[in-house]
């Protein structure tokens, strides 16, 4: 009997897929994927290893459309996002990229992201989460229009040593002199794409941000463009070890999205996370400004580290102990880096645990033989991000 | 071009504002008060709208001044005096046989004696539960958490109070509480009339009806008035504006710096903290505090605006509930009006002949229409008081509801004197000689009242009047206690703890918070 129906198994997740899916299928010979807000997102295409080492050493392509993106439009766009962010936007130019984070009333982390300066009055947030109704809810006053434009713009991360020789493969000459967080623009045949030198590696690295329609052609072209140059789609997992070597946080795992916290305690302020210095009090109000200003002047309860753990096992999700054998925080975010050849860890810990020098131990557990066992390994305190290549920087970007 | 310092401003003179900067000046504050309107008094003024007639214009009688004020600013020595104390209050009935009822004394219209015996009851617990609050009333509201040990002590007082009602009150204070009027009322009486008058004063100001949560605690909130010296209401000589008429002079005495036709267009505020003001005319003036008695909507949206406030504190003040029902209507008359079954129209009478009948009306404003068949408080002043209408002629003012604030089709001159028939009509089913001797009307609708007395939505209370957003928790959290999230604004209208009507507390209390605010 043939009980076939147009309808998903009931253990199927129904997930959209990007405008780069076929090409993402064909590609993802594990067939590992996982959901990343309602968009099927690969987790590895076919080996981790060789996907990370794409990224360092070559050329890693990472589709993130998913990643939520607004188009934040009107007369009032800067005021209003000036009044959304910590930082200070009426310094931001026309073509540039910022870093923010943004927060409630009480001065605690909404989410962070980059914005675009696009033109005078448009603007494109990208974020990890969706905050239409906190946008919407910061609106009154300004006149200004959000529209969320996820599946309006496809895009795609081009990360490594040769993504600039790569597309400047594509006729796209001059790119070299894009300076980092910059934005300029480009031809694909009659289509715009935008092109702007930013990125979750730490690496020279573009992000290309294009319509739907042209999606499939342009990532045929990029392979093409490539393939002497080690291009290869890479997954989620590779990008999540690359970031944590860049020293990048990433919400929902490093902390928790304010509104979504349940449990008193668990939201983090700027402060917390090591994001004070994108905390502006010399400028017009902002969500949070009175919080975060008496929390600068009398201290926060959490500190955010980076960690150097002795041995070479990651410590995920470990508990971090002082000398005193108190458990004073843990760890958000871990890997062992194969290029810097160093245990890194992310850790929130109670003030004043996290000052540079104290003497902290992470608590490792580890399966032997069928036998767990545990560890009190040694960390340090370190400042800077493990990896941090002069090419990230170099203008004119280096070509390989 | 101001070169006065001062050290508080008060932007408005309704009694609240004026009440406030008495007691700032009594401490030695130097004052400045900004009011946009020609007067003094907000809602609580005595104006003129037809040749040779004078009207209370929103309020229209005195129940809850409390007696601190009174005697604190020695009122009545400023012209205070009362052309009448303590009307009865008159449930009309078409057939003539009316309830009267004064305090905890009940007759008329064939009350059975159960009904008589459980009305005393309901009015001395209801006077109990509102003793619990009017002593919260005359003091800053305590925080809810992380509060100091006054505080502790305040919330401790509140217990307390509750407590202190016995176990069997305090079980039917915890229980009638949070639930509406007709509940209570179908269990307690039987009588028509008398659940129609007490149903109404549990809705009156309010986007309510018998059957809505929170009109049990309007209707104590109402009682509170008893405790204050007024088993009914009162109606001053000269009409509403003696009472602020004389609060003004007092301020004035305490060299209080009041100012009218000075409409402020912005609170100025740098880097958190509020500055100054600047009025509409451009002219600025600055001082370490400001206190608004206008209401939260107008404070934060239109004088600070929601680009200075926080998000979700911007999105609180948005929906603090401000609808308002209430419409008044004026008439002027060439005669006193018959009232069938009665003599003496010089009493608060009410249209509300059953809890259902008020219900029903309600019904329409919750979808954007006027009610068919309004309910309504009618007084005639002119008969206690001769100054309002020349000799021989009356003024009539009523208070209508429901009209909603939105109507569906708008307010127009059509639909407002569509609704000025409508009530009418229904007068002349208890005063049949009534249509033939109106000269003049004047209808306020929410919107007319908002427009004229600067109260968004026109509401009688500033905000609604319940559970959510009372005490501790008033206007809205983040604005509480009198204070805001900017630094150095305050509030002291009846948006704040304990709420609306002629009263003054929320004014002296917003006093008391400020001068602490300043020494610390
Ligand atoms: C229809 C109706 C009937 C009522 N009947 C009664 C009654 O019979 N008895 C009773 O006790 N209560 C009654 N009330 C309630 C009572 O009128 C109010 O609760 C009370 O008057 C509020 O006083 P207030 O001082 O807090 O505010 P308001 O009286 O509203 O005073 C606020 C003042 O601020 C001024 N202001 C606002 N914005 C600005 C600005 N930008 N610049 C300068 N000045 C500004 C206003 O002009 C006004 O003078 C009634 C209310 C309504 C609507």
């Amino acid at each position: 009997m043939n009980l076939k129906r147009n309808v998903p198994d009931h253990d199927e997740r129904m997930l959209l897929n990007t405008p780069f899916h076929s090409r993402l299928q064909k590609a993802c010979e594990l067939n590992e994927w996982e959901e990343w807000k309602g968009y099927k997102a690969p987790v590895i295409f076919t080996d981790l290893a060789q996907e990370y080492f794409a990224m360092r050493n070559s050329c890693g392509v990472f589709d993130l459309t998913p990643m939520t993106k607004y188009k934040i439009e009107g007369p009032d766009a800067t005021a209003y996002l000036d009044k959304l962010m910590t930082r200070n936007m009426t310094k931001q130019r026309v073509g540039q990229v910022l870093y923010v984070i943004w927060c409630d009333d009480e001065g605690q982390v909404l989410d962070d992201g980059t914005i675009f300066r696009l033109t005078d009055k448009r603007y494109r947030l990208c974020s990890a989460g969706r905050h239409m109704d906190w946008l919407q809810c910061t609106a009154p006053g300004f006149d200004v229009e959000i529209i969320d434009e996820t599946a309006e713009v496809a895009a795609l991360a081009v990360q490594g040593p040769t993504s600039c020789n790569i597309l400047q493969g594509l006729g796209w000459d001059g790119l070299e002199n894009l300076k980092p967080f910059n934005i300029t623009h480009f031809q694909f045949g009659e289509t715009p794409i935008t092109v702007s030198r930013t990125g979750f590696t730490g690496d020279l690295g573009y992000e290309l941000w294009m319509p739907p329609h042209c999606a499939e052609a342009f990532w045929d072209k990029l392979m093409e463009a490539g393939k002497d140059r080690g291009i290869m789609p890479i997954g989620s997992r590779a990008l999540d070890m690359v970031r944590i070597e860049a020293g990048f946080l990433q919400a929902g795992v490093d902390f928790v999205h304010a509104e979504t916290t349940v449990r008193s305690g668990r939201t983090r302020s700027p402060f917390e996370l090591g994001f004070g210095w994108l905390v502006h009090f010399d400028k017009a109000h902002f969500n949070g400004r009175k919080a975060l200003y008496q929390e600068k002047t009398q201290g926060s309860p959490h500190q955010f580290v980076k960690l150097d753990v002795a041995g070479n096992r990651p410590a995920e999700h470990a508990f971090i102990y002082n000398k005193h054998k108190k458990a004073v925080g843990s760890v958000t975010s871990a890997v062992w880096s194969p290029i810097t050849k160093t245990n890194i860890a992310f850790a929130s810990l109670e003030t004043p645990w996290g000052e540079a020098g104290t003497e902290l131990y992470a608590e490792i557990y580890f399966l032997r033989e069928l036998k767990w066992t545990r560890e009190m390994v040694k960390c340090s305190i370190v400042e800077e991000a493990a990896y941090n290549p002069v090419h990230r920087r170099a203008v004119p970007a280096r070509c390989l | 071009m101001a070169t006065d310092t001062f050290d508080v401003i008060v932007i408005g003179a309704g009694h609240n504002g004026l009440v406030c900067s008495n007691y700032l000046s009594r401490a030695g504050l130097k004052v400045l008060v900004l009011e946009a309107a020609a007067q003094a008094g907000g809602a609580c003024i005595t104006r003129s709208f037809s040749e040779g007639f004078a009207v209370s214009a929103c309020a229209h009688s005195v129940s809850q001044l409390h007696p601190d004020i009174v005697g604190d600013l020695g009122l009545e020595s400023l012209g205070l005096q009362y052309a009448v104390k303590n009307l009865k209050t008159i449930a009309l009935s078409e057939d003539g046989n009316h309830l009267s009822i004064l305090g905890e004394r009940v007759e008329g219209a064939q009350l059975s004696d159960s009904d008589r015996q459980a009305y005393g009851i309901f009015y001395n617990r209801t006077k109990r539960f509102a003793a619990v609050l009017a002593n919260l009333a005359g003091k800053c509201p305590p925080r809810l958490v992380e509060g100091g040990l006054t505080e502790k002590l305040s919330l401790f007082k509140l217990g307390l109070d509750i407590r202190m009602l016995g176990k069997t009150e305090m079980r039917e204070f915890m229980r009638i509480a949070t639930i509406n009027i007709f509940d209570v009322l179908e269990e307690q009486f039987e009588n028509p009339l008398l659940k129609g008058a007490i149903s109404f004063d549990a809705v009156l100001g309010a986007h309510m009806g018998p059957r809505s949560p929170n009109t049990v605690l309007a209707y104590i909130h109402r009682q509170m008035g008893s405790l204050f010296g007024f088993a009914g209401p009162a109606l001053p000589q000269g009409g509403m504006g003696t009472v602020t008429q004389a609060i003004a002079r007092a301020a004035v005495a305490n060299k209080v710096d009041i100012r009218y036709n000075c409409p402020v267009k912005e609170i100025t505020i740098d880097h958190g903290r509020a500055v100054g003001v600047v009025l509409q005319d451009g002219s600025t003036y600055s001082a370490a505090q400001i206190v608004s008695n206008a209401d939260p909507g107008t404070t934060f949206k239109g004088l600070v605006g929601y680009p200075k406030l926080d998000s979700g504190f911007a999105r609180r003040v948005e929906n603090i509930r401000t609808k308002s029902d209430c419409a008044k209507l004026h008439l002027t008359l060439d005669g006193l009006p018959e009232f069938t079954g009665s003599s003496d129209a010089g009493q608060r009478m009410l249209i509300a002949p059953d809890a259902a009948y008020v219900e029903r009306a309600f019904n329409h404003s919750k979808y954007g229409e006027y009610s068919s068949a309004p309910a309504m408080e009618i007084l005639i002043p002119s008969v206690h008081d001769a100054s309002l209408a020349p000799q021989g002629k009356h003024v009539m003012s009523i208070i209508v509801q429901y009209a909603p604030f939105m109507l569906r089709t708008g307010w127009d001159t059509q639909s407002k004197q569509a609704f000025t028939n409508i009530i009418v009509q229904r007068l002349a089913r208890y005063a049949p000689n009534l249509p033939g001797l109106i000269i003049d009307s004047e209808l306020l609708t929410p919107q007319d009242i908002e427009q004229e007395f600067r109260i968004t939505g026109g509401h009688w209370h500033h905000c609604e009047l319940a559970l959510d957003q009372i005490a501790m928790m008033r206007p809205v959290y983040g604005a509480t206690r009198y204070s805001t999230p900017i630094e150095g604004l305050y509030l002291c209208g009846a948006g704040c703890h304990p709420g609306g009507n002629v009263m003054g507390m929320a004014g002296k209390n917003s006093a008391a918070a400020i001068i602490k605010g300043r020494s610390t």
